[in-house]
């Protein structure tokens, strides 16, 4: 929009920095892409003294160890091997599960929604938490406020989330029971929704079924208050250090000088300027939530990408782990890459030249 | 010792120490150390930070002497199994009857060894990688970057459990899969400070006094470079700590019987609706020394990065 708005020259020059800037971050992905499915390629293929072995578990029958050996082109050259692989990655094509004997890509598919459920429900707390708490820290230094978003943040830092989840468990669900057990809905209701986006909420909202969605937002506020905690200190934290910044620049002083008031300093030019390097944060924090996610579901039972991975390693799953991996991780780039992203797009300095 | 001359030797210590003129190295190198030190110190989180550490310590090695139980063999499985925290057993006994406290005393060793085993492989890796980097420049500089670039990308804790996946399970494996996951960001502040030493008049005088830029790196460029690695990899204590109790309660890092923290949470796990302190005494060692590592390491921060 803005580029319309432009002079000729200006903008000419300006969409050709875009362009740059553009190619520069499509480089980027390929290579990190790139770099994903050789590190999978090298834990799959390379590490393990026999890769079929570890792929069809050591109780496999003959046939099935031969053509698995084939189907992986074992007897060629690495460097085969890797194309190969990459070309069946890029297809979606991560072999089958032992442990469901479906294709991965399938189980990956049906367990992603509940992992992004979860993980976009604990950036939400975290996030409508977090920005607030970091801001009145960073509007009054030194009050109790400010030394609760420290608090906060130390915790955050150092407490192991599985067991937080675990003690939550014990504390709201057995002693209180305020919330229901691990799970994703209740039994009741498990098989009268019909699967449609896979995210539970909507689904349910969807088709009308009110009660099963007030079972399932029930089953989902203490996972994605545990995340949404860890959001949260994370968010406020930084939200307090970007205030602290923007509110010493001179245009607040000029703000004050010209008689503004301090509400409007605060939420209307301060948080704006703020909030460029917050979306970045924020983005961030999602695809923390999304590592934090695998032993959280495993608390809480939680059907995602998580669970899918820590079961499939019990049982030396190596193509459902390795396709979960790829999974999470292109998840994970994708977030990084579009906070970059983000990041050019509302900080219009970082356009410019 | 010391020249009279230019300084006498003044009264006490302090005054030796904080003096604006060194008559030599030692005493200059003495001097900033105990400026940190005061430093450091009037920061009394860091302080219990740093006491919890050494006290860390002193458990781990004296564990055989602070414990009362065997961390490994169990009581009668008749009447000591599951016992509540009481007199005898503070924290309880788990399912094999095993005294919780005596477990956690020696599993501070674990803990302990995990951290310094993944430091000792991860900082160094990553301190080479980024003054190599940094001073070579160019297209090393470019390709040791993007790798950097590409596994700061990639989400730590799945990429362990990946490679714990296929390396097996157990501690040695847990610890190499740390360390690989965890030496990018090392290797990225090795390379800031690098770039920012590289052009100084001092590396130009090595320079034309004929070092090999080896030795330049090795003796001149790392050196510098060790202090804001010190204090990364101490905030980062904690994370690896964390990652290794992740990995643990997984079941893929120690092993059973052995008392790892990560590995008594899972342990307790089964029975945690019912007889929550076998989970709860092991996850809270956890986040104490978690803390006092995060405690210590923002001191630090304070402390030695004097440019803020």
């Amino acid at each position: 929009m803005s580029l319309t708005a432009n002079a000729g020259g200006r903008s000419g020059a300006r969409l050709k920095g875009f362009g740059k800037a553009a190619s520069r971050l499509l480089i980027s992905i390929v290579l990190t892409y790139a770099g994903l499915l050789a590190v999978t390629f090298f834990i799959g293929r390379v590490v393990p003294i026999d890769p079929v072995l570890a792929i069809v578990g050591d109780r496999a029958p003959a046939n099935v160890v031969e053509r698995t050996r084939q189907e992986l082109g074992l007897d060629k050259p690495l460097y085969e091997q890797f194309v190969m692989y990459v070309a069946k990655a890029v297809k979606g094509d991560f072999g089958t599960s032992v442990l469901t004997s479906n294709p991965v890509i399938q189980d990956l598919k049906s367990a992603t929604p509940a992992t992004l459920e979860l993980a976009l429900a604990g950036t939400l707390l975290g996030t409508g938490i977090g920005v607030p708490l970091g801001i009145i820290a960073a509007v009054r230094r030194g009050s109790l406020v400010d030394q609760l978003v420290r608090v906060v943040g130390l915790v955050g830092y150092s407490v192991p989330i599985f067991w937080l989840g675990l003690m939550g468990l014990v504390l709201f669900y057995a002693r209180l029971g305020w919330v229901p057990g691990p799970g994703r809905i209740d039994i009741a209701y498990e098989f009268t929704v019909e699967r449609q986006t896979g995210f539970m909420l909507l689904d349910t909202a969807l088709q009308g079924q009110w009660d099963a969605f007030v079972d399932v937002l029930r089953h989902l506020i203490l996972p994605a208050a545990l995340l949404g905690y860890f959001s949260m200190a994370y968010i406020s934290r930084m939200t307090r250090s970007f205030m602290l910044t923007e509110l010493s620049r001179e245009y607040v002083v000029a703000a004050r000088a010209k008689g503004v008031g301090e509400f409007r300093i605060i939420w209307r030019h301060a948080l704006r300027n703020a909030l460029v390097p917050l979306v970045t944060v924020i983005a961030l924090s999602l695809a923390g939530l999304l590592e934090g996610s695998v032993l959280t579901e495993t608390i809480f039972s939680w059907p995602g990408l998580g669970l899918y991975i820590t079961n499939s390693l019990q049982n030396a799953d190596l193509n459902a782990v390795l396709g979960g991996t790829i999974v999470v991780g292109s998840m994970f780039i994708a977030l990084n890459l579009l906070s970059d992203l983000l990041y050019s797009i509302l900080d219009p300095r970082t356009r410019a030249r | 010792m010391m020249p009279e001359a230019y300084n006498p030797p003044a009264p006490g210590w302090r005054e030796w120490l904080l003096t604006e003129r060194p008559a030599s190295r030692r005493q200059a190198r003495l001097g900033r150390a105990y400026a940190s030190w005061t430093r450091f110190a009037s920061n009394r989180l860091a302080l219990v930070g740093l006491a919890i550490l050494v006290l860390l310590l002193l458990v781990a090695v004296f564990a055989g002497l602070i414990a009362p139980d065997s961390p490994v063999v169990g009581g009668d499985l008749r009447t000591a199994r599951l016992l509540p925290p009481s007199a005898a057993h503070v924290f309880g006994t788990d399912d094999q009857g095993r005294d919780i406290f005596s477990r956690i005393v020696f599993g501070s060793r674990l803990t302990l060894m995990i951290v310094f085993l993944v430091a000792i492989i991860a900082a160094p890796v990553g301190l080479l990688m980024g003054t190599v980097a940094g001073y070579a420049g160019g297209w090393v500089d470019a390709t040791l970057m993007r790798i950097t670039d590409i596994f700061l990308s990639f989400p730590k804790l799945v990429l362990a459990l990946a490679f714990v996946a296929a390396l097996g399970p157990g501690i040695e494996n847990a610890v190499l899969a740390i360390a690989i996951t965890s030496w990018p960001p090392y290797a990225r502040i090795a390379r800031a400070e690098t770039l920012a030493i590289r052009n100084s008049d001092f590396i130009a005088a090595v320079q034309l006094m004929g070092a090999s830029p080896v030795r330049i790196v090795l003796r001149h460029v790392v050196p510098l470079c060790l202090s804001s690695l010190i204090i990364r990899v101490t905030l980062d204590m904690a994370g690896i700590i964390l990652t290794a109790a992740g990995l643990g309660f997984l079941g893929l890092g120690a092993q059973p019987p052995s008392p790892e923290w990560g590995a008594m949470i899972a342990d307790g796990r089964r029975f945690v609706l019912d007889q929550w302190w076998v989970a709860a005494a092991p996850g809270a060692a956890i986040f104490i020394v978690s803390l006092a590592f995060n405690l210590l390491g923002d001191g630090l921060r304070d402390a030695l990065d004097t440019r803020g």
